[in-house]
């Protein structure tokens, strides 16, 4: 077990938010085919009041700290905010379309010591980026913005989100992160609306294209690990839980509503009515997360993938229960090893339905890199 | 042990946090990640700049936890030499200034 494994784990144990994911704004430079926000300013947290949450979370012990939106880039104080949080001393990864930084933004990033940031690619295509972003030369001053960050020695991973529109691409993606010098990750994640418009999942590739992302070693690491058959599962297993959302991780959003995932909508409590160690500590809700083990799962406790499944309670919480299946890990499963969920068997498929409305994303990308 | 005076200081390209009484350390130029026990963090704590490391070692190490002051003072001139060889803590013969981001 690694050392960031041990630690995960025992903040796991203790209950401790080891890791948080904060967007700053939900306002964008960019309209991406596939958001999944609302871009209007309803009422984000100001300087003095992010402050005042970067304060508590460090007292509540949070060590790693994503900023994302939304731009963050579009919030005048995004420096301010980043300088306050690392003289708190937390770990500091920034999510950004990076089309607003330049030589200088570099430069004041690698003199705040971030950590990574994660950039989004949709194609190694100027013309595919842009169409997804809707925002013309996106791809250019995107590509120009890794190229100072790299100048400055920092860390950079290119996240490419795969829809239909892009799906061959990302072997091209691959290439030119490597061209680079950066990171990459594979995102196939296309989320419901916040309103709950699931219009955009129509854009979600479809799931017999999985086998062959799953067959790229370049992606998953051991095929033959990966798509092994899953293994009956174990008492301790059983006594498991899904993921660290509201055990070591949460979410807040900028109007100051904590959740226990980014992908995870269920509400907790607000930040500007209640401390965050109260909500994370007491509300109701979060409790609820944190009590679900994988034998309390109405039909995912009896399914033969239930020990190797990335099963995501937010996404099964979309669909309709915390405690029920998702559909779209179930696909992934499925694609992943050619054996059934007990999620299709009760409804008599043999293989997954085709694109539903129901759908949700295929794969999750966890916020950070901190094991459940 | 030696005589002169050692100064300590934290990097500011360190992200730390107390976890149960340890504390983890991550340099964010390389990522490499450290617990340190619960002397070490007392060290790490006390590694303001300007308070000699012999100084710490007495009054928060000897203070705190029964151990023999010369061999309090090897341990903690090791481990200081090897934080500092990761970036993680800056050393030197003259008080530093505070490493806090800028």
């Amino acid at each position: 077990m690694s050392l960031m494994t041990e630690v995960g784990q025992k903040a796991f144990n203790l209950g401790v938010p080891l890791a948080v994911h904060m967007d700053v704004t939900y306002r964008c430079n960019e309209r991406c085919v596939h958001c999944y926000l609302d871009h209007d300013d309803h009422g984000e947290m100001t300087t003095a009041e992010i402050k005042d949450v970067l304060d508590q979370l460090a007292e509540a012990g949070v060590f790693f700290i994503t900023f994302s939106g939304g731009e963050v880039f579009l919030r005048r104080d995004f420096f301010e905010i980043v300088e306050y949080a690392r003289r708190l001393m937390f770990n500091v990864k920034i999510k950004t379309n990076a089309v607003m930084i330049h030589a200088k933004e570099a430069r004041r990033i690698r003199e705040l010591g971030v950590d990574t940031i994660q950039i989004s690619v949709y194609s190694h295509r100027p013309e595919v980026h842009d169409a997804i972003t809707k925002l013309p030369h996106s791809f250019e001053r995107t590509i120009k913005a890794i190229r100072f960050l790299r100048a400055q020695g920092l860390r950079v991973t290119i996240a490419n989100v795969l829809m239909t529109s892009n799906s061959s691409d990302h072997s091209g993606v691959q290439n030119l992160a490597a061209e680079l010098g950066v990171q990459y990750t594979l995102d196939p994640t296309i989320t419901p609306m916040m309103d709950g418009d699931t219009s955009v999942l129509s854009l979600r590739i479809p799931g017999e294209e999985l086998p062959e992302i799953f067959a790229n070693p370049a992606l998953v690491g051991n095929q033959e690990e990966f798509c092994a058959p899953p293994k009956p599962p174990s008492e301790e297993d059983l006594e498991g839980y899904s993921c660290s959302a509201g055990h070591s991780f949460c979410y807040i959003s900028p109007y100051g509503d904590v959740f226990p995932c980014v992908q995870f909508p269920l509400p907790t409590g607000n930040i500007r009515q209640q401390k965050f160690l109260d909500i994370w500590n007491y509300s109701p809700e979060m409790k609820e997360v944190r009590s679900i083990q994988a034998k309390d799962l109405t039909v995912c406790s009896s399914c033969s993938h239930v020990s190797s499944c990335s099963r995501c309670p937010g996404l099964a919480y979309m669909e309709g229960s915390m405690r029920g299946p998702s559909t779209a890990d179930c696909e992934k499963s499925f694609y992943r090893t050619g054996v059934p969920t007990a999620n299709m068997l009760r409804q008599g498929l043999s293989k997954p339905r085709s694109i539903s409305g129901n759908s949700a994303p295929l794969i999750q990308i966890r916020p950070i890199a901190v094991p459940a | 042990m030696s005589e002169a005076c050692i100064y300590i200081s934290r990097s500011s390209a360190i992200a730390a946090r107390a976890l149960a009484g340890e504390m983890m350390v991550m340099n964010s130029a390389d990522s490499t990640f450290f617990t340190l026990n619960e002397v070490a963090t007392a060290i790490f704590q006390a590694a303001d700049g300007h308070t000699p490391l012999q100084e710490i070692v007495r009054d928060r190490i000897c203070e705190q936890f029964d151990v023999d002051p010369e061999q309090a003072q090897a341990d903690a001139e090791e481990f200081v030499a090897e934080l500092s060889g990761h970036g993680i803590l800056l050393v030197s013969n003259q008080p530093l200034p505070s490493e806090t981001p800028r």
